[in-house]
């Protein structure tokens, strides 16, 4: 009897999730399977069968084994349902679970890449994170990554970049979306064209804007330069003021079809009949747009937007190549790199890593709180 | 006797087999070089390794790298402390010696008679406690190139001082823009946030009697006047006799400029000489080089001491095929061909005096004068942690070049963080 509680709450559980019917089943519950009854016991309810009439002592008795039988169905079912869930469980504990673990374990050794082989490396508890050091000299000084200044720097590069970026290629996704939800002649060919800057691979793309945004010879610094916008050639990717800029300009052009791509599948969700009537009504298109569109629309952006986030706030690729080792730009993923990469220490580079886990963690949880985001799907 | 007889036939059949197969693994090794591809270096590779794929019926399969020397460390260091089987052969900076000692073949024992031939300064720098861990290719020493056309022009004189060559560049750039050449430049260097930075900033330094950055017996000593005033004259050029995009160019960016004739000045390695006079240049024939200027009042130039070695992998399938090729490529017949096609500096003291040298690459003669005032970065006294120290360096000199900072705090901040560092 003691196991009991635990099976009736995984009964509850299953008739809930599994069972189509379970509001007539908790009326008659299986047998055995009530905290504190003994069988046979009629408990609550006078028990009733699937159409709600009264049962006789019989079909009572019936029905339980019945029940009993569908129990073992539906615990089958759950194995089955296990079975079929190990390889992915499996799958995902070596590629996420255990790398991140092993992450975690290094940010609090002294692994560098003569030891992280070999297994010399040496726990030094939080010391990656932060240390107090007092030098010879008696003076005391914080170390590690907390009283870091470069730390601080990139995560408010990343957290700016993230910001800005995300918010631009949400607006400009959007009105991509809507005009390529327009019934126009060509739509599906320009529906391909416009994912193409999504297809390129962001090494492709992060070269070729290099040469473009270059200082001497790059095509817009010329077209600038000819329509008399500038009088002198901007170094985009090599000054600290305009570097930040480069940056977000290719990943807008890069990700905006992205946006656009989720946002016009949510725009093709909302029933046409709704713009009808609105349309019957004489409902201004403006006020169709905030009444209609963007209200149904919300619950498909909010999550293009954290698909988004999640992204930019591991941006690596396209800033280390181009604008590398700018402090301008420089985000938690690249300040990570090099000192993993460039330093082999990969102890610290694994606390950076750690850390940025956290933060991107941090900020999912937050907009998830006050986007009131539904990710499961039940409320829609 | 039968079971005699059984057992020897399949001892002979057993005999056959390794023969027949170790012979044709021996004859057929396929051989991975891992370099940096900088210029017309897999061109070049393929025709110095030629003779001696010929020879020895191996074939060399060279897998390029990006040219940014730190990422290419970065992945070797990555690759051999995995113990990575699948390159044999790595093509080495003359810095990274006491970093990867311990992943490459000791060859003192098998190249100890051909390294008599080599300068022994560079045979040094390639032995980590008493073993010799790779074999010198060329060595690199960065010189000044100048255009003597526009000089000549303008009626100025090569510089000797840095000060010089501001105001040098400066009066040929206005004057040439004035003629209506709008994207000339005075000067082009290396002024990206990487190792070559470290280059560039240490002969600024060393040149003007600032120390260079921490000396050989360990002392940090970056943080004076000198090297204040030098990194500071530097940050001046960038926007003025400069274009503003020098402080993202690494040596391509650099020689891109250059090489189309826009720029009166370049601080470059001897590769870019032998490009430089190729057909397809805009400034073939038009120019010369010297050594590098030295600060105002000091003497002595410097030039970083660069240079590229073969390190021969512990984990590779194929040993002893590489540590062959590693021979030839160290040999005088390879590194003859390499000056010849790539303008690069012999390690082997008698190919200074070679004919065939002379004539087709006269510059390299004359290289052994900006050789001779080579200056090693400080890669012995620190051991593990010199890309870090490096990377504070040219992290610091940048923040200054783009003026996020004046010299004097970077440099102050700089010292501080290599105490940290070294402590």
């Amino acid at each position: 009897m003691k196991a009991q509680p635990t099976r009736w709450l995984i009964w509850k559980w299953i008739s809930k999730t599994c069972w189509s019917n379970s509001s007539t089943l908790k009326k008659i519950a299986p047998g055995g399977a009530t905290p504190g009854a003994t069988s046979g016991t009629v408990y609550g309810k006078v028990p009733k069968n699937w159409s709600g009439e009264i049962m006789s002592s019989t079909d009572v008795g019936t029905a339980r084994t019945a029940r009993g039988r569908e129990l073992n169905l539906q615990q089958q079912r759950v194995r089955a349902a296990y079975m079929f869930l190990i390889p992915m469980l499996v799958m995902l504990a070596v590629v996420a679970a255990w790398p991140l673990f092993r992450s975690i374990s290094f940010s609090f050794t002294d692994a560098s890449a003569n030891t992280i082989f070999n297994g010399q490396s040496e726990w030094i508890g939080f010391e990656n994170y932060l240390e107090r050091r007092v030098r010879s000299n008696g003076e005391v000084r914080w170390r590690g990554i907390l009283a870091d200044g470069d730390w601080w720097n990139a995560v408010w590069n990343t957290v700016r970049f993230s910001l800005i970026s995300v918010s631009l290629e949400t607006f400009f996704g959007l009105l991509v979306a809507l005009v390529l939800n327009a019934e126009f002649k060509g739509r599906g060919l320009v529906r391909a064209a416009i994912l193409i800057p999504w297809a390129i691979p962001t090494v492709v793309s992060a070269r070729m804007w290099g040469w473009m945004l270059n200082d001497q010879f790059g095509i817009i610094n010329h077209l600038m330069m000819s329509i008399g916008l500038i009088d002198q050639p901007i170094a985009w990717t090599a000054s600290s003021d305009t570097s930040m800029i480069a940056v977000l300009i290719v990943d807008v052009w890069k990700t905006t079809p992205f946006m656009a791509l989720l946002i016009l599948a949510g725009l093709q969700l909302i029933p046409r009949d709704m713009y009808e009537a609105a349309k019957i009504d004489g409902v201004h298109p403006v006020r169709v747009f905030f009444k209609i569109t963007l209200p149904l629309l919300r619950p498909a952006i909010m999550v293009a937007v954290i698909f988004r986030a999640l992204d930019a706030l591991r941006i690596f690729d396209l800033i280390y190549l181009l604008t590398p080792q700018s402090d301008a730009t420089v985000t938690m993923s690249v300040l990570s790199y090099r000192e993993i990469q460039q330093f082999g220490d990969y102890g610290e580079g694994s606390a950076m890593s750690t850390l940025l886990f956290f933060i991107i963690t941090l900020f999912v949880l937050l907009y998830i709180k006050l986007g009131k985001v539904d990710l499961s799907g039940e409320k829609s | 006797m039968k079971m005699t007889c059984k057992s020897a036939l399949k001892r002979t059949v057993a005999a056959t087999a390794i023969a027949t197969f170790g012979a044709s693994a021996l004859s057929a090794a396929e051989i991975t070089y891992v370099s940096g591809a900088v210029g017309n270096a897999i061109e070049d590779f393929k025709t110095i390794v030629a003779p001696w794929e010929e020879a020895t019926g191996h074939t060399v399969t060279l897998v390029p790298m990006p040219a940014s020397t730190t990422d290419q460390f970065g992945q070797y260091r990555l690759w051999l402390a995995a113990g990575n089987g699948d390159i044999d052969l790595y093509q080495t900076d003359v810095i990274w010696a006491p970093q990867l000692a311990d992943h490459f073949v000791d060859l003192s024992d098998v190249a100890g008679e051909l390294m008599e031939s080599h300068f022994p300064s560079i045979v040094e720098s390639q032995t980590v406690d008493g073993r010799l861990v790779a074999l010198p290719l060329f060595t690199d020493a960065p010189a000044l190139y100048y255009r003597k056309d526009l000089l000549e022009k303008h009626n100025q004189p090569v510089p000797t001082t840095w000060e010089q060559l501001t105001e040098v560049a400066q009066a040929v750039q206005d004057a040439e823009r004035a003629e209506g050449n709008a994207d000339i430049w005075g000067f082009v260097w290396q002024g990206n946030a990487y190792e070559g930075l470290t280059c560039d900033a240490l002969e600024w330094v060393k040149s003007s009697g600032g120390g260079q950055i921490i000396e050989p017996d360990g002392t940090i000593s970056i943080n004076n006047p000198n090297a204040i005033a030098a990194i500071e004259l530097a940050a001046t050029w960038p926007g003025t006799i400069s274009p503003e995009g020098v402080v993202s160019y690494q040596e391509e960016e650099a020689r891109g400029v250059w090489q189309t004739g826009n720029a009166v000045f370049m601080r470059n390695w001897p590769y870019a000489y032998g490009l430089g006079n190729s057909d397809d240049s805009a400034v073939k024939g038009l120019f010369e080089v010297t050594t590098l200027p030295t600060g105002q009042g000091h003497d002595t130039s410097a030039a970083t001491l660069g240079g590229w070695n073969v390190g021969v992998s512990k984990y590779g399938d194929n040993q002893e095929a590489a540590i062959s090729l590693a021979m030839y490529l160290a040999g005088p017949e390879a590194q003859k061909t390499r000056s010849l096609i790539a303008s690069n500096l012999p390690t082997i003291v008698d190919l200074y005096e070679d004919e065939d040298i002379a004539r087709e690459q006269p510059i390299i003669p004359q290289w052994k004068d900006v050789f001779l005032q080579a200056v090693p970065r400080p890669s012995a006294p620190t051991k593990q942690d010199y890309n870090e120290v490096s990377t504070l360096f040219f992290s610091a000199v940048h923040s200054v070049l783009t003026g996020d900072e004046s010299a004097a705090d970077a440099l102050a901040d700089l010292e501080m963080d290599l105490e940290d560092l070294l402590e």
